[in-house]
């Protein structure tokens, strides 16, 4: 049996033990209220981080495809983006899946193959951690444009007066 | 150096801990882990040229990143009588700090904890930071057990934290709808940013406005020429794109109504679009009615600093419609104005007897609920139009919306106007969607930058306070393709347009009342009107 099939079996229990660490970013005074409800709309951070760390988890038990994956990814880094946390706080939970996945499997005794089988999966969690970080990078960037935006918007009129006295100063 | 691990132990390590980068919180009590400034988590300091202007007091140079915010030597006492005086003077101040019994209904209410997960943001632990002071230095409890009663003396630390959470609320009032003992959390906001200012702590983005506004009578303090100027010009676009001329009355003596909205929606984009919209509905019904360029600011930031210099800037338009002799004050889409006119202002500068109980000259309707205040809201005044059959509308001519809409915190939580809005969207427009049950009405979320905390270097901040609005508004999107979040609160159309920006970028911000032009069927207007507001083409009409 392919560890691919193996998490698979396991599913509920690594997705459960994924989104706690996660969730591990926020401070226990939160968790106990973060985590008594869980509605798209009266709780989007908790609910966010769930339905897309399942979502995630599917993903890479199908073979992870940008077209698929990213959307998905991007649900849970754009909020993270804008939480008070560095860069690399903002995504480890990529890298929690590592940590996640050894634990529940580190009784195995294939050690062989499982190791080599290892290697190629944390291949792709990584690959996700690089996309994640190019959907970061572009959410920081939307940012920095709408802070642009917003003084240009302020003084959209006075602008617009402005360039409307330069014309008629030139055509004097 | 740390040591290096060996193979089974960084196995272990990885397993055990989080990874490497973790964002792992910290695991210590919220007494004990101070507030940490960095980019993007304060707003600036007021600049002395506001703070001077208005006489605050301790008008300085400082910043919050500095470890010295230079405040006065006597700065503990300043603030100790500050509150004693408070505490005295508002017996609401003083059954709110009494009153919590800690059972966390509010805790998952605010925007703020719920988009950052900062235990500091939940309501109770907002207002915890100040009424542990207050057990400290008035209660037996506090004095006798100290921090086993919740209670930590005053502390240039707390100081510092009092400054990043309670500019971390936008006093929006949502939690308040959910305390079983009616805790208004705003109150205790506004409140200690009274305190902060007692001592200088203040934000350049709120004291600025103010200067402005008491100085030449709007936010971005524009003088006379110049506001009159910008609303020929809005006039002039109106014109290109229906071809109706109008010439609307400045400063006019003895008009029926004096017009006041927020300067917003007379520079801003796309407030502008919603200014020309009242410019056309007034021209449509033949209102008698004047704009002033004095009191050219509905908008009150003094919400935002002191009971004092809120009743200053309100009484302003009260003096204006006293001087011009109108009847009564007809307001345009604002939040928090509402707010002051609606809960402070009969009992700060009213009542107004020198103005007259409002009553509509095109229905003969009469606004009994501004009986004492004397001003009515514009929704309030188009759903009694539309009511009596007063305006030629077209709604087809939204087609090319599908609109949704944003209950402004002011107008919904602090004068429950929640179905004359919607009214009025139903007439003008085919297309609604509401968003779920649990974000609109009473219970709305906050834009995220209401009580003057639109400014852009917090935009993280911002957009953190964002995503439950977000969420609700991306499922609509996702739902009905929701195209238009509509909303009455010009702060609301500067805000919503970020927020759309980041969380929904196909989402576009409006007035209600530019929705309410665009169906307008005008009288001369051009034979075919091809475009709304936006000069976007309606639907049906070729794209040259």
């Amino acid at each position: 049996m392919k560890l691919v099939d193996r998490f698979a079996e396991r599913k509920p229990e690594i997705v459960r033990e994924w989104i706690r660490k996660t969730m591990e970013a926020y401070p226990a005074e939160s968790l106990a209220v973060l985590n008594r409800n869980k509605d798209r709309f009266a709780n989007p951070l908790s609910y966010t981080i769930s339905e897309n760390i399942d979502l995630l988890f599917q993903e890479f038990l199908k073979g992870i495809d940008p077209e698929t994956t990213t959307p998905i990814l991007d649900k849970i880094v754009r909020v993270r983006a804008v939480q008070d946390m560095a860069p690399s706080q903002g995504l480890s939970f990529i890298f929690d899946l590592k940590g996640v996945l050894r634990k529940l499997f580190e009784k195995e005794t294939e050690v062989t193959d499982l190791a080599r089988e290892f290697l190629i999966i944390e291949k792709s969690i990584d690959q996700l951690a690089l996309f994640a970080f190019d959907i970061y990078v572009s959410c920081k960037e939307k940012l920095y444009q709408i802070r642009a935006n917003e003084n240009k918007n302020q003084t959209h009129m006075l602008i617009r007066r402005v360039n409307e006295m330069d014309k008629q100063n030139e055509a004097r | 150096m740390s040591k290096m691990l060996q193979p089974d132990e960084l196995i272990k390590d990885i397993q055990e801990t989080p990874s490497l980068m973790t964002g792992k919180a910290p695991a210590k009590d919220w007494m004990d882990t101070p507030a940490e400034f960095k980019p993007g988590n304060w707003a600036y300091s007021a600049k002395t040229k506001a703070t001077d202007a208005l006489g605050m007091p301790n008008s300085r140079d400082w910043s919050p990143a500095d470890e010295d915010w230079k405040l006065p030597e006597d700065w503990k006492e300043i603030i100790s009588n500050g509150f004693r005086e408070r505490l005295d003077k508002f017996r609401s101040f003083k059954v709110f700090m009494d009153i919590c019994v800690r059972c966390g209904a509010c805790a998952d209410k605010c925007h703020f904890f719920l988009g950052s997960g900062d235990p500091k943001n939940m309501p109770v632990l907002r207002a915890e930071l100040l009424r542990s002071i207050y057990r400290n230095d008035y209660t037996i409890a506090g004095k006798l057990l100290k921090k086993f009663a919740g209670a930590r003396p005053l502390t240039m630390d707390v100081v510092k934290e009092w400054f990043l959470y309670f500019f971390q609320c936008t006093e929006c009032r949502r939690c308040y709808v959910f305390c079983p003992y009616g805790n208004e959390t705003a109150e205790i906001t506004m409140l200690a940013r009274e305190l902060l200012n007692l001592v200088g702590i203040n934000i350049n983005w709120i004291m600025d406005p103010v200067a402005n506004c008491n100085r030449t009578g709007n936010h971005l303090g524009i003088e006379p020429h110049t506001f009159k100027r910008v609303i020929e010009t809005l006039c002039e676009d109106i014109k290109d794109i229906t071809g109706v001329t109008i010439n609307p009355p400045f400063n006019k003596k003895g008009a029926e109504i004096l017009f006041i909205t927020p300067s917003g929606d007379v520079f801003a984009d796309p407030g502008v679009y919603t200014m020309m919209g009242y410019l056309m509905l007034f021209e449509h019904i033949g209102l008698d009615y004047t704009l002033s360029t004095y009191a050219s600011e509905g908008g009150n930031f003094g919400l935002f600093t002191s009971n004092e210099i809120m009743k200053k800037l309100n009484g302003k338009m009260y003096h204006e419609a006293e001087r011009l002799g109108v009847k009564w004050i007809l307001g345009g889409e604002c939040g928090h104005m509402w707010r002051v006119v609606n809960q402070y202002m009969d009992t700060m500068n009213g009542p107004a007897d020198f103005l007259e109980e409002p009553v509509s000259p095109i229905t003969g309707t009469k606004f009994e609920n501004a009986k004492s205040t004397k001003m009515v809201h514009i929704m309030e005044f188009t759903a009694d139009l539309i009511k009596h059959n007063k305006l030629k509308l077209d709604p087809s001519r939204n087609d090319h919306l599908n609109v949704t809409f944003h209950d402004s915190c002011n107008p919904a939580r602090a004068m429950g106007l929640l179905d004359e809005p919607r009214y009025v969207i139903n007439s003008v427009c085919n297309n609604f969607h509401e968003m779920p049950e649990n974000t609109i009405r009473e219970q709305t979320y906050c834009c995220g930058a209401g009580s003057g905390l639109n400014t852009e270097e917090i935009m993280d901040v911002r957009m953190r306070g964002a995503l439950p609005r977000a969420s609700a508004l991306k499922y609509v999107e996702e739902k009905h393709d929701v195209n238009m979040l509509a909303c009455v609160c010009a702060i609301d159309r500067a805000t919503l347009l970020a927020l759309t920006q980041y969380w929904t970028p196909d989402v576009e911000v409006a007035g209600v009342t530019e929705m309410v032009a665009n169906a307008l069927v005008m009288e001369g207007e051009n034979e075919v009107r091809d475009m709304d507001l936006r000069e976007e083409p309606y639907l049906g009409v070729e794209e040259d």
